[in-house]
């Protein structure tokens, strides 16, 4: 079969981009609702921002395992 | 030699052509090995850091309350805040009303994560032992086994499991779908996401802290118009030391809120 596209070279970190697209939605998404919220509201800051950073924790760990498997399964 | 002055030296002799750092620095030459019960022990580099970063928090948090005083000085102020933010922030506010009693296992999880996370700017260190997955795969282990015992001991193996396998309040048909997902969730994602996580973030530090100081020096030895590119990689690599500084903080406090989190779940029924 002839080969119509090919690509070379650190394909990981192609991966990695598309793996940080959506935490990086996510977590923008989880701060501005802490933001708004405590301007909203300011007293309950310290009540939601355990929230946000379980929010934010969560939604980041797409990015980092993305970080991760290129190294882990590269070459 | 450090593995980073390795790298560098594999910079500086390879030439022409740059050559990124690999997974090299995260290997280190044994500077001592032996064998116990058949199974090879090595002493690297990163255990002496972690030896190191363990005894000095201890060192710090024993002399913060060596000499308490109704005032604090300086010292004690810096201890007790410390740990008042895992005792009420995180073991009285994430945990509950029966939390207190974790406040010191929390404590002893957050100073120690924060101390080895520490290391990974601290001269001559530069490494954080946390970003080899060993070491964060333990501790993730030992939240896991002590979320699920509690959550035996303090409902009951029948209901602590029921609960998790069957969801209260979902509709019967519903559980095809959740009751997976459930078990998915509390016994492989949990524990894996902690320990990926906080290794994921102090290895992509430490390679970025690499990436910026190698390039800088590689781009100096170049020359020319180099010279000001090579600045700015040095410039970038102080300005993400400070970034590193607040990913450490961070990373430790969302490593303790996260066990805080399931071990709110194991102790109070609802979900």
């Amino acid at each position: 079969m002839d080969v119509l596209a090919a690509l070379t070279g650190s394909i990981g970190s192609v991966g990695y981009g598309l793996a940080a697209i959506g935490p990086g939605i996510g977590v923008g998404i989880v701060w501005a609702a802490y933001i708004q919220a405590t301007a909203r509201q300011p007293e309950s800051a310290g009540l939601t921002r355990t929230y946000a950073f379980l929010g934010f924790a969560l939604s980041e760990a797409l990015a980092l395992i993305g970080f991760v498997v290129p190294f882990v399964f590269g070459t | 030699m450090t593995p980073s002055a390795h790298a560098l030296g594999s910079v500086l002799a390879a030439g022409p052509g740059f050559e990124a750092p690999g997974l090299e620095a995260f290997y280190p030459h044994p500077l001592w090995s032996f064998t116990l019960l058949g199974i090879p022990f090595e002493i690297t580099r990163i255990t002496l850091i972690l030896w190191i970063a363990t005894l000095a928090m201890i060192g710090l948090l024993v002399a913060t309350v060596r000499k308490p005083q109704i005032v604090p000085g300086k010292l004690q102020f810096l201890g007790e805040s410390g740990y008042s933010l895992v005792r009420d922030g995180i073991a009285r506010d994430v945990v509950g009303p029966k939390g207190l009693s974790f406040a010191p296992f929390l404590a002893a999880l957050f100073f120690f994560i924060l101390a080895n996370n520490m290391m990974s700017i601290i001269p001559f260190a530069q490494i954080s032992p946390m970003s080899k997955f060993a070491f964060p795969l333990v501790l993730a282990l030992i939240c896991y086994v002590i979320y699920i015992w509690i959550g035996i001991r303090e409902q009951g193996v029948g209901k602590y499991f029921k609960d998790i396998l069957f969801l209260p309040g979902v509709p019967v048909f519903m559980y095809v779908l959740v009751t997976p997902i459930e078990i998915l969730q509390n016994f492989i994602v949990r524990p894996f996401t902690l320990a990926v996580r906080l290794f994921a973030n102090m290895f992509a530090g430490h390679m970025l802290l690499l990436v910026f100081s190698l390039g800088a020096t590689y781009l100096f030895t170049v020359g020319g118009l180099s010279y000001v590119f090579g600045g700015i990689s040095f410039l970038m690599a102080i300005v993400m030391t400070f970034f590193e500084l607040l990913v450490i903080f961070l990373q430790a406090y969302v490593f303790t809120v996260l066990m805080g989190t399931y071990l709110n779940g194991s102790i109070e029924a609802e979900h």
